[in-house]
């Protein structure tokens, strides 16, 4: 694996400069494996992880299981990949067990996404079915535990 | 009212820890990044903590065996033989400790009787010789040397040697040099401990912590198993040092003796922790793993670093310290290390903690994050470059 790779996954808040100093590597090769990272479509880009519920202009979020019917040629990769470009999409899985696609929204109001599954998502040719569950309350978002303050554990400063 | 005449005589002239003191000149400040750390700055991994809690839960309160609950000493049995090399026997050649310091304790406490002498290699872990002394034991330091890369060698071994000596102490890999013996070094060490009888009590507790080439057990080499009492322990490698875990595999007789002076004064480890252990050595060493892998990259920067600064150090080969000489003529290490502290907010430990050949050095432990060691390295740049300016003037 990418030695930066193995870096940001482990770390993703250090700066390139701070990378480069703990990889022994020029800050300018560090940004040529990012840059090789994203060119190979591995990096696809950058998030910031946040605790919405603190955020005042709310999102409301919801994962809708939707059956669809796959094409001759194209299994279900053309539905998919149709629902997966509207932007209220922000992730879009294919699932084994009792539905096909996992698909999670976000918009600014319940009936906003409420309208996006009834005239968008319900509507589209090869869609059976969509069953749609509002997220209620987040306690983990990409590996950040929520409503926990960081851990400033009572380390002794000195120990033997 | 003078309370000596009450305080036993090997006791009042027991020195107090280097580090204690180091620790209450740091404890008044603010701001300072501590690479004077001797434990994992992660937090025991979560499915440890959970089955802890399910313990609890499950009403896991009470005493257990004296030798430990006898789930975990399979757990330890499977794990020693798997990682070491060697096999125990659950029932008897077990022992279940309050950390790897009781087994010491308890293991000076079962063999050395007023006299013995006790060989132990320096510097070295704060306890062993207050440990030793504590036992009216005569503790024989043997000196290891930088440039050995603090491994200890046959010949430092035959050269303190004196005659009616009992115990050999090791530390591989060493807290505080990181310091460790191959196969070769060790298998010598091992001819000479048979030559002269010696039982040796080996501390393996950083042993999942080395980063280049096997760690070899002194236990697995022919003829040691019987002449050796392995210490081990979770605190370090499953970032486990606040359960107190730790253990001591050896011949049945021996492993009797230390549990009489446990059943006396320990009578058994936390129940708690013990059900915690067990999922560690079942389920832990991917976690283990994944905090070596992140070791190795600081102890790269940090030595790296170090040498760029002057500050010579080998390349530890395994724990998480980094042990470098004072680069300053002149200056002792506590000064150095004072120094930095109120000047600079960076805390290193003085070399002169861990014993009279750890004189000239300072331990760095890299068991910290990245923006600390990066912004430490800064620091001590700056402390350099004042003190050259100063003796410039």
């Amino acid at each position: 694996m990418n030695q930066v790779l193995k870096l940001l996954l482990e770390r993703t808040d250090l700066s390139v400069e701070q990378m480069a100093q703990v990889l022994n590597v020029s800050v300018e090769e560090v940004n040529r494996q990012l840059d090789q990272l994203k060119q190979n479509r591995i990096l696809l880009g950058w998030r910031p992880v946040l605790n919405l519920a603190k955020e005042q202009d709310g999102v409301v979020r919801a994962v809708i299981e939707v059956r669809i019917t796959p094409e001759r040629g194209g299994g279900y990769n053309r539905l998919a990949e149709r629902i997966s470009r509207f932007d209220e999409v922000e992730s879009c899985y294919l699932m084994s067990g009792a539905y096909d696609l996992l698909v999670f929204v976000s918009g600014p109001s319940l009936q906003k996404v409420a309208a996006f599954v009834s005239e968008k998502l319900a509507p589209l040719a090869g869609v059976l079915s969509t069953s749609t569950h509002f997220l209620l309350r987040s306690y983990k978002e990409h590996g950040f535990l929520l409503d926990v303050p960081p851990p400033e554990a009572e380390r002794l400063k000195v120990t033997p | 009212m003078d309370f000596t005449r009450f305080i036993a005589r090997h006791v009042i002239t027991l020195p107090r820890s280097g580090i204690r003191d180091f620790f209450e000149i740091v404890a008044r400040m603010d701001g300072v990044i501590s690479l004077g750390i001797g434990e994992p700055d992660f937090d025991t991994p979560w499915h440890i903590r959970e089955a802890a809690i399910y313990a609890i839960e499950k009403g896991r309160t009470h005493y257990t065996s004296n030798l430990g609950l006898i789930e975990l000493r399979r757990a330890i049995s499977r794990y020693v033989e798997k990682q070491f090399g060697v096999s125990y026997r659950p029932e008897d050649e077990i022992l279940v400790t309050v950390g790897v310091s009781e087994a010491l304790d308890i293991a000076f406490r079962a063999l050395v009787n007023p006299g013995d002498k006790v060989m132990f290699h320096q510097p070295c872990y704060v306890s062993y010789h207050p440990s030793i002394v504590l036992t009216h034991g005569v503790a024989i330091p043997v000196p290891t040397y930088p440039k050995d890369n603090f491994a200890l060698t046959a010949d430092a071994l035959i050269a303190a040697w004196q005659p009616g000596a009992k115990l050999l102490v090791l530390n591989l890999p060493c807290n505080p040099t990181g310091g460790t013996c191959t196969r070769e070094q060790l298998a010598a060490i091992a001819k000479f401990c048979i030559e002269k009888d010696l039982l040796v009590l080996s501390d393996e507790i950083y042993s999942e912590l080395t980063f280049e080439g096997e760690h070899v057990s002194i236990a697995s080499l022919p003829g040691m198993r019987d002449r050796t009492i392995l210490l081990h322990g979770l605190s370090k490698a499953f970032a486990m040092t606040g359960w107190r875990i730790g253990f001591a595999c050896g011949p049945a007789e021996l492993i009797e003796a230390m549990m009489k002076v446990h059943q006396y004064s320990m009578m058994c480890a936390s129940i708690v922790s013990q059900e915690a252990a067990i999922e560690a050595l079942t389920h832990g060493d991917e976690a283990v793993k994944h905090m070596r892998e992140q070791y190795r990259r600081r102890r790269d920067y940090l030595v790296r670093r170090f040498n760029e600064l002057g500050l010579k150090c080998h390349l530890p080969r395994g724990s998480f310290y980094a042990f470098p000489a004072v680069p300053v003529q002149g200056m002792s290490d506590r000064d150095f290390a004072v120094g930095l502290l109120q000047t600079e907010r960076v805390a290193m430990v003085p070399g002169s903690a861990f014993g009279a050949n750890g004189t000239g050095f300072v331990r760095a432990c890299f068991a910290t994050g990245y923006e600390q060691l990066i912004e430490a390295t800064k620091r001590i740049e700056r402390y350099l470059a004042r003190l050259q300016s100063q003796r410039r003037a």
